[in-house]
């Protein structure tokens, strides 16, 4: 879906539309990338500045595209106290990336969130929709194997991308 | 052990409330003219963006008008002038849950539950170092020990309960003698803690107090909104004392060792100086996980002040580790995973960490086949 289609499903013109629009936008996008802010502000007749005020104050919202395996690590206070610091430091030493960035190869992203709502079950990592429950820091180069093996899987094979060329 | 639990995603949790709201309507609860009555109710979802401060009722108020989620002084409170400039009236989602049992018990049965000021019920997520996780339901006034001991089943065999967290970022944390205190809004009040969130998160003795005021200080000076600035600029202070203290003396400044105890001086005058002057409930409750760990965990700030070592051993770099000659047999294996290069020998001969360049990171700790490696 583009960008128009989601601001023609909001006909109204009125502020308390701004962040259902963008969170549809970032639904449809995966992220809210220059363009859409630009347009959503035409749409409301706002400044671009006030729209770009409001997307960075939420932390729901992204500005970059998301890996393909996007990795969400809980920093609540349950999973802090089960480790999670641990975890985290462990995905950024293998995924050589800080928080809020992907990795060049565009596999994952990495993202870190106040809390996923499974205190019971800290420290809690989500890849993509796969949660994965008490995780301690010797686990994290399994799961991410794991998400390598399944892109690997995925990928055409030789043969299959000659055929396509041929 | 590596569990998949399945859980819906924010977009399918949002179409089951959608259609629990068709429903209602389809069944004549909902919309202009509620069961024949001439009454006319509308239900209409608004979802949140993500941001903490947005609990606090203003900020709310603007997030919902799509604005950045900032609070404003009241008066004027919402009641007279709110959403849209409207008359309005908030309630938690967890209040509006309590209707249909007051409606099914009666309002007697209701108020039979819980003490004189707390009526009813009240739900915490109970979460932490301890043996049965998840959502518990008591009625008010309960003690907090029969919610830990009993209902949680404790800390985990072979550990020593430690604290347990109470009411979520702006809570506090109480200690074991304080267990017996009744679980109702006044009560926790007293002790420096709150009902808040119903967040209950205990603690064991592997976890380091001032770590646990670090991390929700953190926590609240990110989710600031930055709008009054003794929450913005008072917490950050409050941060940087607390991180002064866990900080080792190779990062130091020269004159470090003298803000650390100035630091550890003014952290309760500072605390109680953003609680008088915040805007909102954020700033205004921000002291709590500070005071309450200064209140009742004092010698633990303390060695880490002035003995400059952290008693649970959390804080990375108060630790020292070395490795006992006799254990070690020259696998290299540490020497290998240290990222900081700080582990020296040759290979079947027993190696030597370099205390100057040890970072803390404890993965020698972790490495360490034969067990020869020690923290103190």
């Amino acid at each position: 879906m583009s960008i128009e289609q989601v601001l023609a499903r909001h006909p109204g013109r009125s502020r308390d539309h701004l962040i259902p629009l963008l969170q549809e936008l970032q639904q449809e996008l995966g992220f809210l990338s220059r363009p859409a802010i630009r347009q959503v502000a035409e749409h409301l007749g706002l400044p671009a500045s006030k729209v770009w005020g409001v997307a960075t104050f939420y932390n729901q919202f992204r500005f970059q595209p998301r890996g393909r395996f996007p990795v969400v690590v809980c920093r609540g206070t349950a999973c802090h106290v089960k480790g999670s610091a641990a975890v985290l430091a462990a995905l950024q030493h293998e995924l050589k990336i800080e928080p809020g960035a992907t990795t060049r190869d565009g596999l994952f992203s990495l993202e870190v969130v106040a809390c996923i709502g499974a205190c019971g079950l800290a420290p809690v990592i989500a890849v993509g929709d796969d949660y994965h429950a008490g995780v301690t820091p010797q686990q994290v180069g399994r799961i991410l194997a794991d998400c390598r093996r399944r892109a690997a899987e995925d990928a055409p094979t030789k043969a299959a991308v000659e055929e396509a060329l041929a | 052990m590596l569990r998949r639990t399945p859980r819906r995603k924010p977009r399918s949790r949002r179409r089951w409330h959608e259609r629990a709201i068709t429903q209602a309507r389809d069944c004549g609860l909902l919309g202009a003219d509620i069961l024949g009555s001439g009454r006319r109710l509308e239900v209409k979802i608004k979802q949140g963006a993500g941001a903490f401060v947005c609990g606090e009722e203003t900020a709310l108020i603007h997030s919902i008008e799509g604005q950045r989620g900032m609070p404003r002084p009241r008066p004027p409170y919402p009641v007279t002038r709110g959403l849209f400039g409207r008359p309005t009236v908030i309630n938690n989602v967890e209040t509006m849950a309590n209707l249909p049992g007051l409606f099914r018990m009666g309002p007697e049965a209701f108020a039979a539950l819980g003490t004189a000021g707390s009526k009813g019920t009240k739900v915490f997520a109970l979460s932490g170092q301890i043996s049965r996780t998840g959502l518990v339901e008591v009625a008010m006034g309960e003690p907090l020990r029969r919610i830990v001991e009993e209902i949680g089943g404790g800390v985990p065999e072979g550990h020593v309960f430690k604290a347990v967290q109470i009411g979520g970022p702006s809570g506090g944390c109480l200690p074991g003698p304080q267990l017996d205190i009744p679980v109702d809004y006044e009560s926790l009040k007293t002790v420096g803690a709150m009902v808040g969130s119903g967040g209950l998160v205990v603690m064991d003795e592997r976890a380091c107090m001032v770590d646990v005021a670090r991390y929700f200080m953190d926590f609240i000076q990110r989710e600031g909104c930055g709008k009054c600035i003794p929450c913005r600029e008072g917490t950050r202070q409050l941060l940087a004392i607390l991180d002064s203290l866990g900080r080792g003396r190779r990062r130091e400044e020269p004159a470090g060792a003298l803000e650390r105890f100035q630091g550890l001086i003014s952290l309760e005058r500072l605390a109680r100086v953003i609680q008088d002057s915040s805007l909102c409930g954020l700033g205004q409750s921000a002291r709590n996980p500070v005071l309450s760990t200064l209140r009742w965990f004092r010698a633990e700030y303390e060695a880490h002040a002035y003995d400059r070592r952290c008693p649970a051993k959390v804080c990375p770099e108060l630790l020292l580790y070395e490795i006992e000659e006799d254990l070690c047999n020259g696998c290299t294996v540490c020497a290998r995973k240290c990222p900081a290069e700080a582990i020296v020998g040759s290979r079947k001969s027993p190696h030597h960490i370099i205390a100057e360049k040890c970072r803390g990171c404890g993965s020698c700790l972790t490495a360490c086949p034969s067990g020869a490696i020690k923290v103190s």
